[in-house]
């Protein structure tokens, strides 16, 4: 289909084929260990485990609600791995993946859907910024925060960049738009990471837009590509690249990550009202693992004793996950009125005073045999 | 050395040894550079600390507050000038949704101290969208602080306690009082106004009359115009939280309160300030909270907006209903 249409399959860079056969493109160069790749194999299979769990964890009631990544991992894991420890990025809501590669333990993610947390981890400990619901609002946040990067001198080879997670849908936001036009005029160090999973709950790419996402970048006065969403090494060399320029000064760039959402929107969402199987069919073919796996497989990356050695630790994963979920506490009533603001406020102390008298009249009445 | 400023200049000092004072803090908006704002209220910030640290950004008010919170998890102290009250809704999610709670969501990890300064409400002739009293919709907002200052010398510290302020501090500048002057003691080296804090601007005995921003001024001309009554005149500074202690103990002093905002009256501050004495004062008070406020409709044409605006008038018209029971 031509590049001129929005939601075929134009021109991307691909380095792995869905038949697992690995291909050089010299505009973004790979270089990469046998180890590394097994550590991205391993990152796949174990994120694509937290979210089975966490999906399982939900229908038993566990989880309010929880939105799946399946069939994301690639673009997740490998744009992720292209991070350095001084980097920072900014999620929307499904990015357990690079949650994942930035060192967030995964019932932190619960954390969230489960409805005991707001957020669920310290964002300057990670490098990764708390999930946001109200989709392309982070979008802003990470223009912003680059442009303190660049306050700070913190760029150059060595230096800082940011990068920006958000999907097809965040796109038609104007968040998203302003984001890219603060970002090219104060040429700052942030690359947006676009995941075109091709269904913005129920839209698709055709009710966001009328061009290639990747293609909106030249409006704005910075390069934009369509990478394989599903080609973690792709994900990876283009992003890794993306980051570099970034921080040596070349501004913003945007990566549209062409991939699939293979499972519902979230958890309350059911897909076969608004999409055919047959097109489900088809990304199953170019699974982002099974590639990997089978390039891995003939070029003798790895043999079978390391795939029983992953599934076994993705068990173990989901065992400890299912534990860990169950364990987490309800928080403190009182915890309502905490962290609301830095400084004392009147107002919320004269609240939590209330509701705690409140509470404890309850304790009181049970210390006299209830009413 | 004390100087006679306006409050608009005021402002403009304040922010200055704000700046000088922390090289963290950062003034960002559309026009605030060369231009030095419509109002002129950031006039020669860029000249002496340049363009990195007063940023003249795109016409993108969502941009504005995003980036500023950004900026502020990244260390900096933004502070943004939001053109005017009306062109302040498209960055509503920015500063509502994502703004008020970042540190609430993040268990207290996150402290985003972004300063909103927003020229706000009417009296100046303006065309619509220049001229609208939106504070309310911050002061139900919580995670937000909300304050206002009505004269030069509250303004010059106002301004600087929000930037210092670990929380994000909504400033309403009264825009038709830039130009009203006071003596300010700008080597002074403790703030002569608490940020939180209300103040009685005017003795009296008979009525308290609560005021904020614009409406003080009015306020005071209508005590002082009432020969018969000692109207005691509060300036509550911040409209959240707001200083409770200082408006009930004038009303247990008084018996009786009037307030009077440019606001539409329905969900106003003076609504809430209403409810909240009728529940600790009830014993104290010789008759209903009275409201005086704008008409519940959009803000008219300016040629109506005299009409519109209460006026010492119609301040002292609910000073009346407040002595008639």
């Amino acid at each position: 289909m031509s590049d001129n249409t929005a939601h075929g399959e134009p021109e991307l860079v691909q380095l792995l084929a869905p038949d697992g056969e690995l291909h050089d493109d010299p505009d973004y160069p790979l270089d990469i260990s046998a180890e590394e790749i097994r550590g991205l194999y391993r990152d796949l299979v174990l994120v694509r485990r937290v979210d089975t769990e966490a999906v399982a964890l939900q229908r038993q009631g566990e989880l309010g609600l929880w939105a799946s990544l399946l069939g994301q991992e690639a673009a997740q894991i490998g744009s992720a791995r292209a991070l350095r420890p001084q980097d920072t990025a900014f999620p929307s809501y499904r990015e357990h993946g690079v949650a994942w590669a930035r060192g967030v333990a995964p019932k932190e993610l619960l954390g969230l859907f489960r409805g005991v947390t707001n957020g669920g981890w310290d964002p300057a400990e990670y490098g990764l910024h708390l999930y946001t619901i109200v989709i392309g609002s982070q979008t802003l946040h990470a223009t912003g925060y680059a442009m303190g990067v660049q306050r700070d001198g913190a760029t150059g080879e060595d230096g800082s960049a940011v990068i920006a997670y958000f999907g097809d849908g965040a796109s038609s936001q104007g968040d998203t738009s302003e984001a890219f036009t603060f970002a090219a005029v104060n040429n700052a160090p942030v690359v947006f990471f676009c995941q075109n999973n091709q269904w913005a709950i129920s839209e698709p790419p055709d009710r966001q837009t009328r061009v290639p996402l990747y293609r909106r970048a030249a409006g704005f006065g910075f390069p934009g590509v369509r990478i394989d969403g599903n080609d973690v090494l792709a994900s990876l060399a283009v992003t890794r690249k993306a980051l570099q320029q970034a921080r040596e000064g070349q501004g913003p760039m945007l990566i549209e990550a062409f991939t699939y959402r293979m499972g519902a929107h979230t958890t309350n969402d059911d897909p076969t009202r608004y999409r055919a199987s047959a097109e489900l069919e088809e990304w199953k073919a170019k699974d982002p693992i099974l590639r990997l796996r089978t390039h891995m497989q003939t070029a003798g990356i790895a043999g079978d004793d390391f795939f029983t050695e992953v599934e076994d630790e993705a068990d173990r994963l989901g065992e400890r996950l299912r534990a860990e979920c169950r364990s987490l506490p309800d928080p403190d009533p009182l915890d309502i009125f905490h962290e609301v603001y830095a400084e004392p406020n009147t107002q919320i102390d004269l609240q939590r005073a209330e509701f705690a008298d409140y509470l404890a009249s309850f304790d009181d009445a049970g210390a006299e045999g209830g009413r | 050395m004390s100087v006679d400023l306006t409050i608009g200049k005021a402002i403009n000092a304040g922010l200055r040894r704000a700046m000088e004072s922390d090289p963290q803090v950062l003034v960002m908006g559309e026009d605030v550079g060369r231009l030095g704002g419509v109002f002129r209220v950031t006039d020669q910030l860029y000249k002496d600390f340049g363009a990195d640290r007063v940023i003249d950004t795109p016409l993108a008010e969502s941009g504005i507050v995003g980036t500023a919170i950004g900026l502020a998890l990244r260390g900096y102290r933004p502070v943004c000038e939001i053109q005017f009250d009306g062109f302040f809704f498209p960055a509503t999610n920015q500063t509502f949704a994502q703004l008020a709670k970042m540190r609430r969501r993040s268990a207290g990890a996150l402290n985003v101290p972004v300063v909103l300064r927003i020229p706000y409400g009417g009296g100046i002739g303006a065309v619509e969208h220049h001229s609208e009293s939106p504070e309310a919709y911050f002061a139900h907002t919580a995670g937000l602080r909300v304050v206002t200052p009505a004269n030069a010398v509250d303004a010059y510290w106002m301004i600087q306690q929000a930037v210092t302020s670990p929380d994000p501090v909504v400033f309403f500048e009264p825009k038709r009082r830039y130009y009203d002057k006071a003596e300010v003691d700008t080597g002074a080296s403790e703030a002569a106004a608490a940020m939180g804090s209300a103040r009685v601007a005017r003795p009296g005995s008979d009525v308290t009359l609560l005021a904020y921003g614009p409406m003080v001024k009015t306020a005071l001309q209508a005590a002082e115009a009432d020969t018969e009554r000692s109207i005691e005149v509060v300036d509550l500074r911040s409209l959240a939280p707001v200083d409770y202690a200082t408006v009930e103990e004038s009303v247990r002093r008084t018996g009786r309160l009037v307030v009077a905002h440019e606001a539409p009256v329905t969900g106003g501050i003076g609504g809430e300030v209403a409810a909240r004495v009728t529940e600790s004062c009830f014993y104290h008070l010789e008759s209903p909270v009275i409201r005086v406020g704008a008409f519940d409709t959009p803000y008219p044409q300016s040629r109506l907006e005299e009409h519109y605006l209460p006026d010492l008038d119609r301040i002292l018209d609910g000073v009346d209903r407040a002595f008639a029971y």
